[in-house]
C-alpha cells in the first residue's frame, strides 16, 4: 500500500517534470471530501452516516503514437470502515491504427442511451455509490478487459472480451436498511464464475448513422452482475449461496434530434440461459425490455428530460407456478418512469439539478435533487438529497425507504 | 514549432481598417455585405483549427479560463453545412471532454458530448443557438455564425456618426425575422477590405445598447486575414469574455473520420494539441 502510494507519487512528479518538454506526458488529479449522513434513521449498524471519506486520484497519461498509456489511481481514506486503502479505477494501454484499435487493461465501459438504466449496458455498476450519493463517475466499475475497434465504411465495431467476472455493487447491509427474505440465514458465501476461456464474457457492438439516428445494435454473452440466492434447503435454509447465472442479450437502440430534442429509444431481450424455461424459481427469467425517452431544452440553460421503460418477463406462467413462497411476487409487466432536469446559472458555474424515478408498477420511488457550484476553476461542491420510497417493503427502492440521505462532495481538481 | 511561429510572424500584419475615397455602402447590398462577412468570418479554408483560449471576466475582476482546441471542417459551398471538433484543456472539471456539432443552418445542428469519466458519448438536446456557450458571453452562433436568411438586413450610415468605430467600414443593422434571439437588433460594422467585423453592438428591447463585440487583433495565417483576438461585452451584467486564437492554421488536412463517434471517445494528439 505504501509501496503503491510512492511509485505513484514518483510518476506523478515526473510527469509533472516532464510536462513542458513533451506533452505526450500528463498528470491530474484531484482530492475530495465525500460525505452523507441520514436524514430519516440510523444504519442497521447504528451508523449515522452512508459515506464518509477522503479521497485523492492521481491520472496520468503518456503517448507515443500509436500508443498510449493512461492510469487513473485513487487512494482514499473511509472513515465507516476506518480503512485506507488503494483502488485502480482505469489503468490501459491503447493502440490505434488507421482502421482499428485496440484498447486492453481496467477500462470504463458506457453503452447503450438509457438515464440511468440499462438494457445493453451489460458493465458492472456500483449501486451503492450512487445511493450514497458519491459523485457519478463511481456510478461505473471498471472492468478488466480487451476492446477492439475497427471502423470500415460500413459500420463501426466494438468487441469486448472480458476473461475476468466483475459483479455488480449492492449498497452494504450494514449500511443500508433493504428488504431480504431470509434475514434469519446469516451464513452467506458467494459464488462467481471462476477465470477460464470457456467463461470469458463477450460483448459486441456495431453502429452507425441511420437516417439521422445513431443506431446501435448488440450482442452480450456473460453473467448477470446481479447476484441470484440460493439456500441450500428450502425447508430448514442454514446457507444461503450468491450466483451469477448466465446471460445473453440480443439488443439494439437509437438517438437523434426529433422536435428541437433529443429522442432515445433502446430494447433488448434478455435471454436467461441457466433458466431457458422460467421454472426455475431462483433464476432470473428471461425478459424483454425496452425504454424510450426524450429530452429537449426548454429555455436557455434549461433542460428537461422524460424516460419510460418496460421489463416484460417471458415465461409468467412458469414463474407463478414455480415461485418460492414467502418471496415477493414479480408483476409480469413493470414500468419505470424518470424525470431529469437541469438549470444551469450564473454563466453555468451553478448547476441545479433534478433526477427521479417513479415505478407505477411497484409504486415506489427515488428523488434526488442537487445543487453544485463551481466555486473557482479548480474547486467545485455539490449539495444533494436522496429520498427513497414505496408503497411496499420489499420493492427496489420501497425496500430503501428509510434510507433517505443527504450528501455533500467537495473537490479541488488540477 | 520554431519555424511554423516565425511564419506566423512574418505573415502577421494588422490590416487597414479602411477604404479610403468613396462610401463602399452604395456598391453592394446590405445582405451582400454580411454574406461576404459570413465568408470571412466563419467559412475561410477548407478546414481550420486553432487552440481557444477564453477568459471570462466577472465584474469585479474574477476570471474563469475555458480553453479548448477547435477544429473545424467545411461542407458543401460558404454558408453551408459545418462540423466542429472540441476538445477541452481547462478546467480541470472538465479535461478531456470532447465536443461534437454538426452544424446546419436551416435546421437544429447536432451536438454530441463525451464525458470521459464515464466513457459516455451522449446527445444533447441543441434547440436554441442562442445559449451561451460554455458560460461564456458568446452564443452558439457568435461561435459558429447565424443563417444570413434569419435576418432582415439593412445598410445605415451609422459609420458615419460619432462614436463609430471605424469610418470606411459598413454598418449593417440585422433585425431577427422571428423572436429567436436575446436582442431585438444588432450593427455590424465591417470591415471593407477583409471584410471580418471590426465591432457588433446588440441593442436590447428598449434600443439600448446592452452587448458589445469586439474585433482585438487581426492576423493573416496562410493569406487568410483571422480574427485571432475577440472580446464580448455584457454592459448590462458588467461580465466580459475574452477569446484569443494560438496555433491558429487553415488547410491542415482534417480528416472527415475524426467527427466520430470514434474519435469523440478518444480524441487523435495530433490533431487537439
Amino acid at each position: 500500500m505504501r509501496k503503491t502510494i510512492i511509485v505513484l507519487l514518483a510518476l506523478f512528479f515526473a510527469a509533472q517534470s516532464g510536462h513542458a518538454s513533451a506533452e505526450a506526458l500528463s498528470a491530474h488529479g484531484f482530492v475530495q471530501g465525500n460525505y452523507s449522513a441520514n436524514i430519516d434513521s440510523a444504519n442497521p449498524d447504528n451508523g449515522n452516516y452512508k459515506w464518509s471519506e477522503e479521497r485523492g486520484q492521481l491520472k496520468l497519461e503518456a503517448s507515443k503514437d500509436p500508443v498510449r498509456f493512461f492510469l487513473k489511481a485513487d487512494a482514499f481514506y473511509g472513515h465507516l470502515d476506518e480503512k485506507a486503502d488503494v483502488e485502480l479505477r482505469e489503468g490501459y494501454l491503447d493502440y490505434t491504427s488507421g482502421s482499428w484499435d485496440l484498447r486492453a487493461g481496467r477500462q470504463v465501459l458506457t453503452w447503450g442511451v438509457g438515464d440511468m438504466v440499462f438494457i445493453n449496458d451489460v458493465f458492472p455498476k456500483d449501486y451503492e455509490a450512487f445511493f450514497s450519493g458519491r459523485p457519478m463517475e463511481y456510478l461505473k466499475k471498471g472492468v478488466d478487459a480487451i476492446k477492439a475497434g475497427v471502423y470500415p465504411d460500413l459500420a463501426s465495431f466494438e468487441l469486448v472480451v472480458i476473461p475476468f467476472f466483475e459483479p455488480n455493487n449492492y449498497p452494504a447491509a450494514k449500511r443500508f436498511w433493504m428488504y431480504d427474505p431470509m434475514p434469519t440465514v446469516t451464513n452467506r458465501v458467494t459464488d462467481q464464475p471462476v477465470s477460464k476461456p470457456a467463461n470469458t464474457e463477450l460483448a459486441l457492438r456495431a453502429y452507425r448513422d441511420i437516417i439521422g439516428f445513431d443506431t446501435s445494435f448488440y450482442f452480450y454473452k456473460g453473467y448477470y452482475r446481479q447476484p441470484s440466492m440460493t439456500p441450500d434447503s428450502f425447508t430448514a435454509p442454514s446457507r444461503i449461496t450468491f450466483s451469477y447465472p448466465g446471460l445473453l442479450v440480443y439488443g439494439a437502440s437509437a438517438q437523434g434530434a426529433v422536435a428541437g430534442g433529443v429522442a432515445s429509444v433502446e430494447a433488448g431481450y434478455w435471454a436467461s440461459q441457466d433458466d431457458a424455461k422460467g421454472t426455475n424459481p431462483l433464476v432470473p427469467n428471461s425478459e424483454v425490455k425496452f425504454l424510450g425517452g426524450y429530452q429537449r431544452q426548454i429555455a436557455e440553460d434549461l433542460t428537461a428530460g422524460a424516460q419510460y421503460m418496460g421489463e416484460y418477463m417471458a415465461d409468467y406462467g412458469a414463474y407463478e407456478s414455480t415461485r418460492m413462497q414467502g418471496f415477493p411476487k414479480e408483476p409480469r409487466y413493470k414500468q419505470l418512469v424518470s424525470v431529469r432536469a437541469q438549470y444551469l446559472l450564473m454563466h453555468q458555474t451553478l448547476r441545479l439539478g433534478w433526477f427521479n424515478f417513479w415505478s407505477p408498477t411497484d409504486k415506489d420511488y427515488l428523488i434526488n435533487p442537487e445543487i453544485r457550484y463551481n466555486f473557482t476553476d479548480h474547486v467545485w461542491g455539490a449539495l444533494g438529497v436522496n429520498f427513497f420510497g414505496g408503497a411496499k417493503d420489499t420493492t427496489r427502492f420501497g425496500s430503501l425507504d428509510r434510507n433517505d440521505n443527504v450528501y455533500t462532495q467537495l473537490r479541488y481538481e488540477l | 514549432m520554431l519555424k511554423y511561429l516565425l511564419a506566423v510572424l512574418t505573415l502577421t500584419i494588422i490590416f487597414p481598417a479602411a477604404v479610403k475615397g468613396e462610401n463602399p455602402a452604395h456598391s453592394m447590398t446590405a445582405a451582400e455585405v454580411m454574406k461576404k462577412s459570413q465568408d470571412a468570418f466563419f467559412y475561410q479554408g477548407v478546414d481550420f483549427k486553432a487552440r481557444v483560449m477564453m477568459k471570462l471576466v466577472s465584474k469585479t475582476g474574477a476570471v474563469r479560463v475555458r480553453e479548448l482546441s477547435m477544429l473545424r471542417k467545411n461542407y458543401g459551398e460558404s454558408g453551408g453545412d459545418q462540423k466542429y471538433f472540441m476538445y477541452f484543456f481547462q478546467p480541470a472539471d472538465v479535461l478531456d471532454m470532447t465536443f461534437m456539432v454538426y452544424k446546419y443552418p436551416k435546421k437544429d445542428d447536432d451536438r454530441w458530448l463525451f464525458v470521459p469519466a464515464l466513457n459516455m458519448v451522449r446527445r444533447i438536446a441543441a434547440q436554441d443557438k442562442s445559449s451561451s456557450f460554455v458560460g461564456s458571453d458568446f452564443t452558439y452562433e457568435d461561435v459558429s455564425g447565424r443563417d444570413i436568411e434569419d435576418d432582415a438586413h439593412e445598410l445605415v450610415m451609422e459609420a458615419k456618426k460619432e462614436g463609430a468605430p471605424c469610418k470606411e467600414c459598413y454598418a449593417v443593422k440585422s433585425a431577427p425575422k422571428a423572436a429567436d434571439t436575446a436582442y431585438s437588433y444588432k450593427i455590424s460594422y465591417i470591415d471593407g477590405v477583409t471584410f471580418l467585423p471590426v465591432e457588433e453592438r446588440y441593442y436590447d428591447l428598449g434600443g439600448e445598447v446592452y452587448k458589445v463585440f469586439t474585433a482585438d487583433e487581426v492576423k493573416v495565417i496562410k493569406g487568410i486575414p483571422t480574427v485571432t483576438k475577440r472580446t464580448m461585452k455584457n454592459l448590462q451584467s458588467g461580465h466580459r469574455t475574452e477569446v484569443s486564437f494560438t496555433k491558429a492554421d487553415y488547410n491542415i488536412g482534417v480528416e472527415d473520420s475524426l467527427f466520430s463517434e470514434r474519435f469523440l471517445r478518444k480524441p487523435p494528439k495530433n490533431r487537439i494539441e
